[in-house]
């Protein structure tokens, strides 16, 4: 065992590709110099990556390159490069790359003795010296065993051009099919390629395909092991490389606003702090989307960029379903601030979402991410695979202080789960609750949990309106927690009661007034009676005394005529 | 076929041979077409031996991988002979030569 640490020694010389993630996982690049060999099956992009680190050393790192291929011409892998925006014909024409096709016809082909591939060898020496190429790519060379009946001559050859490769000091890259079985590679490349392995893989999944990048083998230096996935996208390969979860992001007290005020309040006063992961769950239609929706809007109203996934609406949906509770999506996109991505969840497998959302934040460099729903992205995954990979996305957005919020889908009910496993990963955790009651459905939200600061306990009623989400403290009272119509009755009642009891003294007094009109009225009557009775004892008297002067007189009258005129002379 | 066979038989021969430098192979290559050429297409035969090493460009532009490689452009089809020529047999059936050999 030597005492000398690997540091003390000079390391690999490594060139580096400029490929997103492979050259992390590499540690620097292919190896300087050496022939790597990358192998895999048809249309797992062994080309492309091929190609890619080609145009990449000859416009990023100044090394010029010479793609030989055996399979397509020049005016194939031209159109088919321009789709990841390489532009070879400008490329070729700033002699930064020399294409040159190989081409063995079999049919013409006649053996006619001892022959060598100096053809081949003259061909890209001349390549090379015409750019002073620093890399070679040759795909596939395996192509030369179909159209080369000797296979002694070509192994041989073929060892003496990895060789020569070598000596001319190029760092090349072989491309080769894979085998049948546990073989690398159809024809044995690996025997003379041995420098640097790199297996792609397509695999399917739930009938999703995903692609998967390995080092096999990475002679005289660390690689990372694991199988990464990586992406063929529009701005070319990617490789998602983060494995190992380093725990040492930065962190920042500073604070954002989600846009709805009272969520704020909820939540210390002041929103969620920058750089945090807010995870929205709850089940259909509780209004997660609004939610997150609503925190993009308030990023770019704050003059912020923000992107926003969505794995269940497409764009101008989104923008007229937020617009109908007043959030204007539009504005945004058109001012540049925000970028909808929406795409089915099923178009590819969980990693290569990821790539690419990993893509989409490099290139936007938003401050908010949304994501809506999450749960969607893990449909087609066995549980044990969704957390580690959905780790890596939310490391990689802490790591660049970008603001997320990931909506979930849960079951409904009260079945809140542990959403994937990543609720613990979350900073802050908002719960939407339908609540059903005296036959209507209310939404309620509460903070399930939300990392260092004091935040509400209360449950909120939440309200979507055309004015945009609104919360609304619940009705209390009774011991019983009242939403929506319910809660709205319950305070029109108490309404109610209010009033009627005002209007109850009134009446009263209007009772006591009319009391005393109605016994005044009775006083009068009575009065008017004795009245009344008063005048009639008056009329029986005087008609008595008129009766008793009558009787006088007729008496009177009665004696004179009996002869008493006494009376009269009296 | 008959009447294909005097068309070849008549015909005139435009050939290429490319070799890399004066290796024993390339040598061995000229000596071995020429042979062939005086042989059985006297006077009716146009041979250009070209060096690859020298004319690189050459060998992309007609697609040269082994070496030596002899190319029939007429008569038509096109013909790839690569070796160092000594299958006389070989060369004369891909020549289309319905010869019998001495």
């Amino acid at each position: 065992m030597s005492k000398r640490t690997a540091a003390s020694l000079p390391t690999l010389r490594k060139a580096r590709t400029g490929i997103e993630g492979l050259d992390e996982i590499t540690g620097g690049g292919l190896p300087a110099g050496r022939p790597t060999l990358v192998c895999g099956s048809a249309g797992c992009g062994k080309t492309m990556l091929a190609m890619e680190v080609l145009v990449r050393g000859a416009t990023q790192f100044d090394e010029p390159g010479v793609f030989v291929m055996f399979e397509e011409n020049a005016a194939e892998i031209t159109a088919n490069v321009r789709s990841l925006g390489f532009d070879l014909d400008a490329l070729v024409a700033e002699k930064k790359i020399a294409l040159d096709y190989v081409h063995i016809e079999r049919s013409e082909i006649e053996e006619t003795g001892d022959y060598d591939l100096e053809g081949l060898f003259i061909r890209l020496g001349y390549a090379i010296d015409s750019i002073g190429a620093k890399r070679v790519v040759l795909d596939t060379v395996e192509a030369l065993f179909a159209g080369l009946p000797n296979h002694g001559v070509l192994r041989a050859e073929l060892r003496r051009l990895f060789r020569w490769l070598k000596d001319r000091g190029m760092t090349a890259i072989i491309t080769g099919e894979k085998g049948e079985g546990s073989a690398i590679t159809r024809y044995g490349l690996e025997e003379y390629v041995a420098d640097c392995v790199i297996v792609l893989d397509q695999r399917m999944h739930a009938q999703i395909s995903t692609r998967r990048l390995r080092i096999l083998k990475y002679r005289g230096t660390a690689h990372g092991m694991n199988e990464y996935p990586f992406l063929i996208g529009t701005h070319g390969f990617s490789v998602l490389p983060i494995t190992s979860l380093q725990l040492d992001h930065k962190v920042t007290t500073q604070r954002v606003s989600t846009g709805i005020a009272r969520l704020d309040e909820m939540l210390g006063g002041q929103g969620v702090f920058r750089g945090s992961s807010v995870l929205v769950s709850g089940a259909p239609g509780t209004g997660k989307s609004s939610i997150a929706a609503k925190l993009v809007e308030t990023a770019c109203r704050r003059g912020e960029r923000a992107l926003f996934f969505a794995y269940e609406e497409s764009n101008a949906q989104i923008i007229r379903n937020m617009r109908s509770i007043g959030i204007d999506l539009e504005t945004w996109v058109e001012k540049g601030l925000l970028t909808i991505h929406s795409s089915r969840p099923t178009l590819r497998g969980l990693e290569q979402h990821l790539v690419m959302m990993h893509d989409l934040v490099r290139t936007f460099d938003p401050a908010v991410v949304a994501v809506d729903p999450i749960s969607n992205l893990t449909m087609a995954n066995e549980d044990a695979e969704v957390k580690p990979t959905l780790m890596r996305l939310f490391d990689f957005l802490k790591k660049d202080q970008i603001t997320a919020v990931f909506t979930s889908l849960t079951g409904g009910g009260d079945d809140e789960g542990s959403q994937l496993g990543v609720s613990s990963l979350m900073d802050t955790w908002l719960l939407l609750r339908n609540v059903e009651f005296t036959g209507e459905h209310n939404r309620t939200i509460f903070v399930r949990k939300s990392r260092g600061m004091a935040h509400s306990n209360q449950v909120r009623e939440f309200v979507l309106s055309d004015s945009g989400i609104e919360l609304v403290d619940v009705y209390l009272g009774d011991s019983q927690v009242l939403t929506g119509s319910a809660r709205i009755a319950r305070e029109a009642q108490e309404n109610a009661a209010a009033i009627l009891d005002g209007q109850d003294h009134q009446r009263r007094l209007r009772q006591l007034a009319c009391r005393r009109k109605a016994i005044k009225a009775q006083i009068a009557a009575l009065q008017a009676e004795a009245d009344a009775e008063a005048e009639e004892v008056k009329f029986a008297i005087t008609q008595d005394s008129l009766r008793k002067r009558n009787t006088h007189q007729s008496t009177d009258a009665m004696a004179q005529q009996r002869g008493g005129t006494k009376r009269k002379k009296q | 076929m008959k009447a294909a066979m005097t068309a070849f038989a008549s015909a005139r021969y435009v050939l290429r041979l490319y070799v890399t430098g004066l290796s024993p192979r390339s040598m061995r290559a000229i000596s071995n077409t020429r042979w062939i050429c005086d042989t059985y297409l006297s006077g009716r035969y146009d041979l250009e031996v070209v060096d690859i090493a020298q004319h690189p460009a050459e060998a992309k532009d007609k697609q040269i991988v082994a070496a030596p490689t002899l190319i029939k452009t007429l008569p038509q089809p096109l013909r790839r002979f690569i070796g160092d020529m000594s299958q006389t047999e070989r060369i004369l059936l891909g020549l289309g030569l319905d010869v019998q050999l001495p």
